[in-house]
Parts: C-alpha cells; structure tokens; sequence
C-alpha cells in the first residue's frame, strides 16, 4: 500500500492509511529517509489519524522512523493520535518515548514553526 | 364437537355415525379455539381483570383511564402472542410498557401480578366454558398453560431488563457528572478530581479527558487531585497512564493537590516521577498552565 507523502517546504508530510501491513511498515521506514535525504526536509510529520489501531511493531517502527530520521538532522513528529488509540497503547506500555507528537496537522506544523523559530 | 377441516391427527379410533367418539385434536386447533373464545369475551374477561386490579391494589399509581387504556393493549397483546407465539413482539411490547411505567414508579411486583391476575382470569373462564367436558378442559389447558406461563416470564422479564437498563444508564450520568472536563482557557483544561476513584471511575475518567483534549484542543491539562484522599496501585498506575495518553495527543499534564498519604503511595510505588508533572496546589498549578501557555497574567489594579 502505497503511504502518500507530500512537500510542504522543509517539512514531509506521511499520512498513514488504515490497514498497514508489517511489510508496508518496514518499506515506509526505509522509504521516508530517502525522501529525507533527497529534499534535505528539516522535519517529516507523520499523520496517524485514519489508524484506529497501534500495535508494538508500528509503535516501534514509528520510533525508529524518528531516530533515523533524527541522525539526518530532521525532527519528526506523530499527529493524530486517536482517544482510544492512545489509551490502548499507554495500556500496553506503548508511550512512543522520545517522539514528538501533536494533536493533528495543524498543532505539528504549529510546533515545527515554533521550533525552528528557536534555533534559527 | 368442534368440525375439522383437512390433515389433523387421528388418535386412531374408528368414526361410527350418531356416536360421539373422543378424537385429539392438534394442540393448533385447541390454541385457535381458545384464543377465539378470548376474543369473543374480550369486554368481560378484560372488565374482570381491571376489577381483581383494583381489588388487589395493584398500579394505585396510575389513574384508572390509564389502567383500563394499558389493560386493553396488555389483553390483546396477550391474546395475540398466545395466538401466533411469536413472543419478540411481546417482549418488545413488555419492554415499551416498562418504558413508560417505571417512571411512574411501578414496581415489578405489580407488574408480575397483574400478568398472573390475566392468567388466572382466562383460566377461570376457561374452567366455566369447559366444565362439562373434562377432558377437553385438560387438553385446552395442555395448549394454555405453558403459553400463558411463557407469556408471564416475558412480560416479568423484559420490564426487570428495562429498569436494569435504566439503573445503567443513571449510573453512567452520576460518573459523567462526578468528573466534568472544564476549560478555563483556551487551550488549558482542568479535571477536578474529588471522592474515591475505582479503576472504573479511573477508566472513565481517562476516556472522557482525552476526548475532551481532543475537543477543546487542549494543549495543557491540569489534573487536581485535592479531593482524593487515598490511592491505590491500580489508581497510580492509571493516572500515569492518563499523563502519557495525553501526551499522545499533545498535551501535557500538571497534577496537582497531592496529599502527603499520595505522594508517599506514589513514591512507595516507584512511580516514575520523571514522567509527571506536579505541583503543590491547583493555584500554582493553573500558574504554570499559563506560563507554559505563554500567558503572562499582571495586576492592573487593587480589587474594588
């Protein structure tokens, strides 16, 4: 399944779909930093709103996605997150730990903007 | 003898002209007789009724119009569902009934005894018409009792499943009301928390916080805590949960109001006070709120 990912200047937007398989997970995971290092993005935000599941393996590929992306210099940052998506996966002890995250599109972009406003 | 029409079983003995012979006929035919004869003398049999009602002092709260309009559909849904044994719609008519009655504040022995005053009714008039053939009484009663007593169970039934349903959906109220998610700023919830949390309440009170963020697009959220005295392992590990989801979704958790017996649980726990926010008092609390909101309040002027 083919995950859409668009350009908004330095930041990559991924919006995740329902249904991903473990091997859709593993191919975006590789997928993403290579789009990373080509537009030189400065952050990728990666939008979970259509998933109304989090098992442990997307849990943990979302926070590897973020560590290899934060090696190339780029932030990234989860956005929306469900209610009861969220409450399950604090229940299994999925915290997504050292991951930024935001309630939708627009508080990440906020986020971002405030960020770089920072470092600039 | 009641003339049969096509295809009923013989119990087997010959027919010889000008002799009455006992023939069995199908319990259907039995059932078709009696409801007929239920039908004919609805106005009576149901007049009976509303009587032994009265006499027993049953529905005093309702007004005797009310009595005799539900004593006439209870009658035909009675008859009806004796008749064609399709005992769903009587369940869904026995649930409506309760629907409207229970606020009235009818109770279930009420409404268990009117069900068996109609059967003792009918019964008795069945005993009337039939008393001269008593073993035509018998096989009447054969078809009679079970649907009448399938009938009582029914109507008991779907009136307790009512008022069990209406006690649930009062209890979720209660809990919905006890924990209210109240903006006090934009982008800054607070969740007053004050009684005795169960892993229930605490449950709940999660769910309706992180819709509430959701909502409200909150982006702080202070939890206090000043109004519960104790908390157990479950509760502390819950209320860690609640601070991690929330963060989930973006926002961040202040707890304040922990009493001394708290944070002595939450530190014989070994709860991982790293992840959690706190601070002395809801005061303070809302302090913070504002600071990590940007919001910097100043006094412009003495209080009038």
């Amino acid at each position: 399944m083919e995950v859409p990912i668009l350009k908004q200047g330095a930041v990559l937007i991924a919006t995740f779909q329902a249904a991903l398989s473990d091997a859709d997970l593993n191919h975006l995971r590789m997928g993403l930093v290579q789009q990373v290092v080509k537009f030189r993005s400065r952050a990728v935000i990666v939008d979970v709103t259509a998933m109304d599941v989090m098992d442990s393996f997307a849990s943990r590929t979302l926070r590897e996605i973020a560590h290899m992306i934060r090696l190339r210099g780029a932030e990234t940052v989860i956005v929306g997150i469900q209610p009861e998506v969220a409450f399950a996966m604090v229940q299994l002890g999925l915290t997504l730990e050292g991951v930024a995250t935001a309630l939708d599109l627009e508080e990440g972009l906020a986020y971002l903007t405030q960020k770089f406003k920072n470092t600039d | 003898m009641s003339k049969r029409e096509g295809g009923s079983k013989d119990s087997g003995s010959r027919s010889h002209p000008g002799v009455e012979l006992v023939r069995s006929e199908a319990p259907s035919e039995l059932l078709r007789e009696l409801v007929a004869h239920l039908r004919q003398n609805r106005t009576q049999l149901r007049e009976e009724w509303v009587v032994r009602i009265t006499e027993t002092r049953l529905l005093t709260a309702m007004t005797k119009e009310e009595i005799f309009a539900e004593a006439t559909s209870v009658y035909d849904s009675y008859v009806e569902a004796l008749e064609t044994e399709a005992f769903e719609a009587l369940q869904a008519y026995a649930r409506n009934l309760s629907e409207r009655i229970i606020p009235r504040g009818v109770e279930t022995h009420e409404v268990v005894g009117i069900v068996l005053l109609l059967r003792d009714v009918l019964a008795r008039s069945l005993f009337a018409k039939y008393q001269t053939d008593f073993k035509k009484l018998n096989r009447i009663l054969d078809a009679y009792e079970p649907a009448a007593n399938r009938i009582a169970n029914t109507v008991a039934v779907g009136f307790v499943q009512e008022r069990e349903r209406v006690i649930r959906q009062q209890q979720e109220a209660i809990r919905e009301l006890s924990t209210p998610v109240l903006q006090v700023r934009e982008r800054l919830l607070i969740l007053p928390i004050i009684g005795v949390i169960d892993p229930q309440r605490a449950r709940q009170l999660t769910e309706q916080l992180l819709r509430g963020i959701r909502t409200n697009r909150a982006k702080v959220v202070v939890i206090d805590i000043t109004g519960v005295a104790a908390m157990d392992l479950t509760v502390a590990n819950n209320l860690v949960q609640t601070v991690e989801a929330s963060r989930l979704l973006g926002a961040t958790v202040i707890v304040t109001g922990l009493s001394p017996e708290i944070a002595q649980t939450l530190v014989t726990i070994g709860v991982d006070l790293g992840k959690m926010n706190t601070v002395g008092d809801l005061q303070g609390g809302i302090e913070q709120a504002e600071r990590l909101l940007g919001y910097k309040v100043e006094k412009l002027a003495e209080p009038r």
